[in-house]
């Protein structure tokens, strides 16, 4: 978009979060170019009224610029839509107006009075055919000046699913990670790290008792292909490591300690702390749990996912 | 061999020996032409882990093979103890299941006609271990055998096969040995010394397989005291998830000693067996051939290290239940002989009430149902000892 002027009216046409987001930011980031003491202006339905619509469009006193940008235009009250039509068919040169529209049928008179004085049209649909999201994820890393083949955005679109957000910040991740070349392996050691990480913070979540970041974790462990076994061992590994070193142990050297615990000397300071949100009895019950979960996840007819949560759950009421 | 002949060594089971005696009468009468009232093409020996229900499926099979009923001195019966025998053809699945392309070819061999001329006898031990659709090819053989196959399947509980392969089966049920008919089996086989035999017998609580080992082994009692040191250890968190540490370990260190040696040995016999450093026209392809069979060996070591690891802490856990039963014994005054030390015993009897015993029993068998169902064997032990410890 650079080089050319930014057009006076832009509509951006879709549902696609990730990419509706970007189209924004590139419109306001263009405009900056131009005139860096841009401001942005974000209008929401019902959080407005229609002076103000008038005023942020109209020239201003010192004839800085302004992008205004009507969110869920598809939305906005019948009385508004006259007043942003007119304004669209004769637009002051100082403001630019985005108009973030979602694409259906709601909405339309609005999106085609905009089209028919002279808009610019984005379309950010959501991507539903896999070679789209082939195309997105090579395009991804083309915009850090990477290249992939498409097998590897195949692979990466394999484990990760159809998330468009997931998806940018994965490629992001494996640019700022690997040097040189991005092949299956590269994707298979981000993968294979993630999924340990991602074991014990659902982990550490659960015994701090955090039940609502342990849940969001565990959904994200799920959704990125992490084992549902890897997560009840990493349970399990860290329920260990607090019942055996929750308590200074008579007689016993810290190192020691750590070593009978399976945990890093520097872990016990922290699993100490934990451990007064504690008691011996919560603990057993804990891994009593992990242990049945670990039967479900492996067996037929159950859930993984929903074992798991309830697990989470039932460990976080096991605390003091 | 006694005047017992082949059935010689089945300990305390006297009417299976009569039955089996007569079967093979029976089957010795029918290949003179005879009626041959008696017996029967399909059996399934069943009883408790150690009773001998596999021994007792070898012995039938050498009486049967025997010119004489299984006498227990010719070459026949030899053959046949020895596993040398070329009509009997013994499967024991060495991994956790036995599948359907190995019954199917195993049902071919089986219907080929017998060398001997006598009977083509297949000894299936631990048959729960085929898959459904292998014990569907199975079924197909017990249905309609060849005039002289004869099966002979092995299994804890009748119950553990399709019913429709049990009720085409002749059953033959084992029963528990006592310790007295156990401890003499050990004196007269082992050569060990009477005390040594009783103490064996006591711990093995029936199981001659586990009594012997028990026996001449060292290394196999000093596991067993190191598992029933366990009640007594549980009297912190922190020490019972260590003494789970140490009971995983000390299984994974028994299944490595034993599979290690297989394992090596094996991989030595499948190397010479594709001419190792062999030269020539066909080295191509005997190489690319022994990376395929080298392959498929190493699947079914690990398959069977997995096995032997549970196995071996099955049989912990089992020395552990039988702990907890000597202590509620302890705890209703019952007058039994029991499997531990009397002193141990005693000490956790009055230190708890019944209910918390029977609450750890439940804890111990519901560890061993657990391996069983794959869960991880660290986490399914540290929930017993854990439980334990909570009481
Ligand atoms: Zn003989």
């Amino acid at each position: 978009m650079s080089g050319a002027p930014v057009p006076a009216v832009c509509v951006v046409v879709g549902d696609e979060e990730l990419l509706v987001e970007r189209a924004v930011a590139r419109i306001a980031a263009a405009v900056r170019e131009e005139d860096p003491t841009t401001e942005v202006h974000e209008l929401a339905p019902g959080t407005f009224h229609p002076g103000q619509f008038a005023e942020l469009t109209s020239p201003s006193l010192f004839g800085e610029r302004r992008v205004v940008v009507l969110r869920a235009a598809q939305d906005i009250v019948k009385d508004m839509v006259p007043g942003v039509l007119a304004y669209a068919a004769d637009p002051a040169d100082t403001a630019v107006l985005v108009a973030v529209h979602a694409g259906g049928a709601k909405g339309k008179a609005l999106l085609d009075g905009l089209l028919k004085a002279g808009a610019h049209r984005i379309d950010c649909a959501k991507l539903t055919k896999p070679a789209e999201r082939l195309e997105f994820i090579r395009g991804e890393f083309q915009r850090e000046g990477r290249s992939v083949t498409r097998n590897v955005a195949q692979t990466i679109l394999d484990t990760v699913g159809s998330d468009l957000r997931e998806l940018a910040a994965v490629c992001a991740q494996l640019c700022a990670d690997t040097e040189g070349r991005i092949d299956e392996a590269a994707v298979a050691r981000y993968y294979t790290g993630k999924a340990e990480v991602s074991g014990f913070t659902v982990a550490d979540r659960a015994l701090e008792g955090n039940l609502p970041d342990a849940l969001e974790q565990l959904r994200w462990a799920l959704a990125i292909g992490t084992s549902p076994v890897l997560i009840t061992s990493a349970l399990a590994r860290s329920l260990r490591g607090l019942a055996i070193a929750g308590q200074p142990i008579r007689g016993v050297g810290e190192g020691e300690v750590a070593k009978r615990a399976g945990v890093p000397p520097w872990k016990i300071k922290s699993i100490r702390q934990q451990a007064r949100h504690w008691t011996a009895h919560g603990i057993a019950h804990a891994i009593a749990v992990v242990a049945e979960t670990d039967a479900q996840v492996k067996g037929a007819g159950t859930d993984p996912a929903y074992a798991l949560e309830r697990a989470i759950t039932a460990i976080v009421a096991a605390r003091r | 061999m006694t005047a017992a002949g082949v059935f010689a060594d089945l300990v305390d089971q006297d009417a299976v020996v009569a039955d089996l005696r007569a079967a093979a009468l029976a089957a010795a009468d029918q290949l003179r032409g005879g009626p041959g009232t008696g017996m029967t093409h399909a059996w399934l020996f069943t009883g408790p882990p150690g009773s001998g229900r596999s021994s007792a499926a070898r012995a039938f099979a050498a009486a049967l093979q025997c010119p004489d009923a299984g006498c227990g001195h010719c070459d026949a019966c030899h053959q046949v103890l020895a596993g040398t025998h070329a009509d009997v053809r013994v499967v024991r699945p060495a991994g956790l299941s036995y599948g359907v392309k190995e019954t199917r070819s195993l049902v071919l061999r089986a219907s080929s006609s017998p060398t001997s001329g006598r009977f083509q006898v297949v000894l299936f031990e631990d048959a729960d271990r085929a898959t459904e659709a292998a014990a569907n090819a199975l079924l197909k053989a017990v249905e309609e055998p060849p005039p002289r196959t004869v099966w002979l399947l092995c299994t804890p509980a009748p119950e553990d096969l399709l019913v429709t392969i049990r009720s085409r089966c002749r059953l033959v049920r084992m029963r528990t040995p006592s310790n007295r008919a156990v401890a003499e089996l050990l004196v007269r086989r082992e050569g060990v010394d009477q005390r040594t035999a009783a103490e064996a017998a006591r711990a093995a609580q029936g199981h001659i397989g586990r009594a012997r080992r028990l026996a001449v082994d060292d290394e196999a009692r000093t596991r067993r005291l190191a598992v029933l040191d366990i009640p007594g250890q549980v009297d912190t968190l922190g020490s019972a998830m260590l003494a789970a540490a140490d009971l995983v370990q000390a299984a994974e260190r028994d299944a490595a000693s034993t599979s290690g040696e297989l394992d090596e040995a094996e991989r030595t016999a499948l190397r010479q067996a594709f001419g190792e450093g062999a030269t020539g026209k066909g080295v191509q392809k005997a190489v690319r051939g022994a990376a395929g069979a080298l392959k498929e060996l190493e699947d079914r070591q690990k398959s069977r290290a997995t096995r032997i690891k549970r196995d071996s802490l099955d049989l912990a856990l089992l020395d552990l239940a039988a702990f907890y039963r000597d202590v509620l014994a302890v705890q209703f005054g019952a007058d039994v002989e029991l499997s531990a030390d009397p002193a141990r015993v005693r000490a956790v009897a009055g230190a708890s009430s019944p209910e918390t015993t029977l609450r750890r029993l439940d804890a111990v068998m519901r560890c061993r149902r657990r391996i069983a169902a794959n869960v991880h064997p660290q986490i399914a032990a540290e929930a017993m000892t854990t439980a334990l410890f909570t009481g």
